[in-house]
């Protein structure tokens, strides 16, 4: 018998216990969770203060789902040491936990740079976790004046989640554009546009360089008057762990195809590794929950000794906001070809006869078959991409890989 | 385990799979009564003047919208990958990441996707059923090589 041991208890560690369980059916799990919380869905938060979901909702797995599964949780602990040379995990709590591998999933934290004056600032939040929803939720009310630090996915998802319950939202951020990570200046434009015409006001190439209780002065000279701030500047992958045990880190843990980080029988996935983007052709930090969930579950078939590589990591991403849709995938590396449709707009970038990218906006249907060309790195002279700008399709495959895709089991 | 298959070369691209899948899981009481309004079907036809071809759930052996799920609603029981339209946030991330473009959103904003008529009252595929060209099959395959 083995003993596995995950640290982490998100979308990666859920998909390393069914790696395991793939595998090994017996052997105990522990898994070691921080939050005081059965396995929810991070990214629904702000769908859960926009009123979409509810915490039962949330629920990433069913209730019996560590029962049924064979695992253990230690909830409210925090693993605080690994020993590589005594395999033994020890937690705040002072539970000592051998295994016979280990799964690290402790994900990323909020980067919270040093703002002058910021604790002297009553109302303050993070939005990563469940509780920092819960406790935002608290203090809103329909006369709140929000100041949101940060234009990137958590900042607006926040904002889109809270803007019927407050009285006004603000969102700064040091770049010139909203969604910096994953749209272009133009396509930034569309949504900057959409946003404020849901009522967002924004203060772009500029953020807060010192707050005075509910002040904020920003680098413009500008102040800006609020009564609860949200802070979603960035975040940073939790390799502590990894780091005071000897093994690599950079920005994220190093890992490779198999989810084994450079030390013997210790492995990582989701938000706190980084892998190979193969859009990209090296490493980078893939923040992004599918990509946790199937490294967490090529770590676990791993771990359990069978053999299984993620090799087709790519950033993607798809995201509302008020009714109008993005999707992201890719490297906006290469040529740019860019389709435009009663306010939907597409851009392909294509390199070396390849696709490497995409964004969409508003027409998104059947996207998946772009991003499988991009994970596939199918060569576009063999297809017929030209026709499926406007509207993905199947048909731009040959008979024979259609057969393939359609004629039996896949 | 049975899934559906779509013989192109007996495709009409009549489109008659998309009204039988949307009455089958309409609740209505007669087909005419989709008569005007905009259809949800599960299932689409693709395809251009020389060829068409309906596209539905492969009902993948490891399906990768599954995994992305970042609702955790979509799950797999005996073979048959379904969703729970209760806890889905119409985010799209399946969209995204579905490589045959399989799933789609209903007319609520969550996603829909083919169930094989398991979980309505037809309890067989109504595409298969209603192709008037025996084009779309419902049986048992293996991989094509």
């Amino acid at each position: 018998m083995k003993q596995y041991v995950i640290i982490g208890n998100g979308a990666a560690a859920v998909g390393c216990i069914e790696g395991i369980r793939s595998v090994d059916a017996k052997s105990k799990i522990t898994v070691i969770s921080k939050e005081p919380h059965h396995v929810y869905s991070r990214p629904l938060i702000s769908y859960y203060l926009e009123g979409k979901t509810d915490t039962e909702r949330m629920k990433y797995r069913t209730a019996d789902f560590y029962e049924k599964n064979g695992c253990q949780v230690l909830y409210g602990e925090t693993a605080v040491k690994i020993d590589k040379d005594a395999k033994t995990v020890t937690t705040d709590k002072g539970t000592v936990t051998p295994y016979t591998s280990l799964c690290v999933a402790t994900g990323s934290s909020p980067f919270v740079p040093p703002f002058e004056g910021l604790d002297m600032v009553e109302k303050k939040f993070s939005f990563m976790t469940l509780d920092d929803a819960l406790a935002l939720e608290q203090v809103i009310t329909k006369e709140s004046r929000v100041l949101i630090v940060g234009a990137g996915l958590i900042g607006l998802k926040c904002a889109e989640g809270i803007a019927a319950r407050v009285g006004s939202i603000t969102v700064c951020d040091l770049a010139d554009r909203v969604l910096s990570s994953i749209l272009d200046s133009e396509c930034a434009a569309v949504i900057q546009d959409h946003l404020e015409e849901n009522g967002i006001h924004f203060l772009l190439s500029d953020s807060a360089v010192k707050f005075e209780k509910n002040t904020a002065f920003m680098k413009s000279g500008k102040t800006v008057d609020f009564d609860v701030l949200v802070l979603a500047v960035g975040v940073r992958a939790n390799t502590a762990l990894v780091k005071e045990a000897g093994g690599e880190v950079n920005r994220g843990i190093l890992v490779g195809d198999s989810m084994e980080t450079s030390i013997f029988s210790i492995y990582a996935a989701g938000d706190c590794t980084e892998g190979n983007d193969i859009s990209l052709g090296a490493r980078r930090v893939l923040a992004i929950m599918p990509n946790a969930y199937l490294q967490g579950q090529t770590a676990g078939v791993n771990m359990a000794g069978g053999k299984a590589v993620f090799d087709k990591a790519i950033p993607m991403n798809s995201i509302g906001f008020f009714g109008l849709h993005i999707m992201s995938a890719g490297t906006y590396d290469g040529e740019m070809t860019e389709e435009q449709e009663n306010g939907s707009l597409k851009r392909f970038f294509v390199k070396d006869g390849l696709l490497k990218g995409f964004i969409l906006i508003g027409k998104t249907e059947r996207a998946g078959i772009y991003t499988s060309l991009i994970r596939e790195k199918t060569p576009l002279d063999t297809i017929d991409f030209e026709s499926s700008k406007k509207l993905a399709s199947n048909s731009i495959f040959s008979l024979e890989t259609r057969r393939k895709k359609f004629g039996g089991v896949v | 385990m049975k899934r559906v298959y779509v013989n192109e070369e007996w495709c009409l691209g009549c489109h008659l799979c998309e009204y039988n899948c949307a009455f089958a899981n309409s609740g209505l009481a007669r087909m005419t009564d989709l008569k005007g309004k905009k259809i949800f079907p599960r299932i689409h036809v693709e395809g251009d003047d020389k060829i068409t071809f309906a596209v539905s759930c492969r009902h993948c052996t490891d399906p990768i919208c599954l995994k992305s799920c970042i609702a955790g609603a979509i799950s797999k029981k005996d073979g048959v990958v379904c969703i729970d339209r209760n806890k889905c946030v119409g985010c799209l991330t399946c969209v995204l990441v579905c490589p045959y473009g399989a799933l789609a959103p209903g007319e609520d904003g969550a996603m829909q996707k083919c169930e094989l008529c398991l979980n309505n009252t037809c309890g067989a595929p109504a595409c298969v059923t209603g192709c008037p060209n025996k084009a779309i099959v419902y049986e048992e395959r293996s991989e094509v090589k």
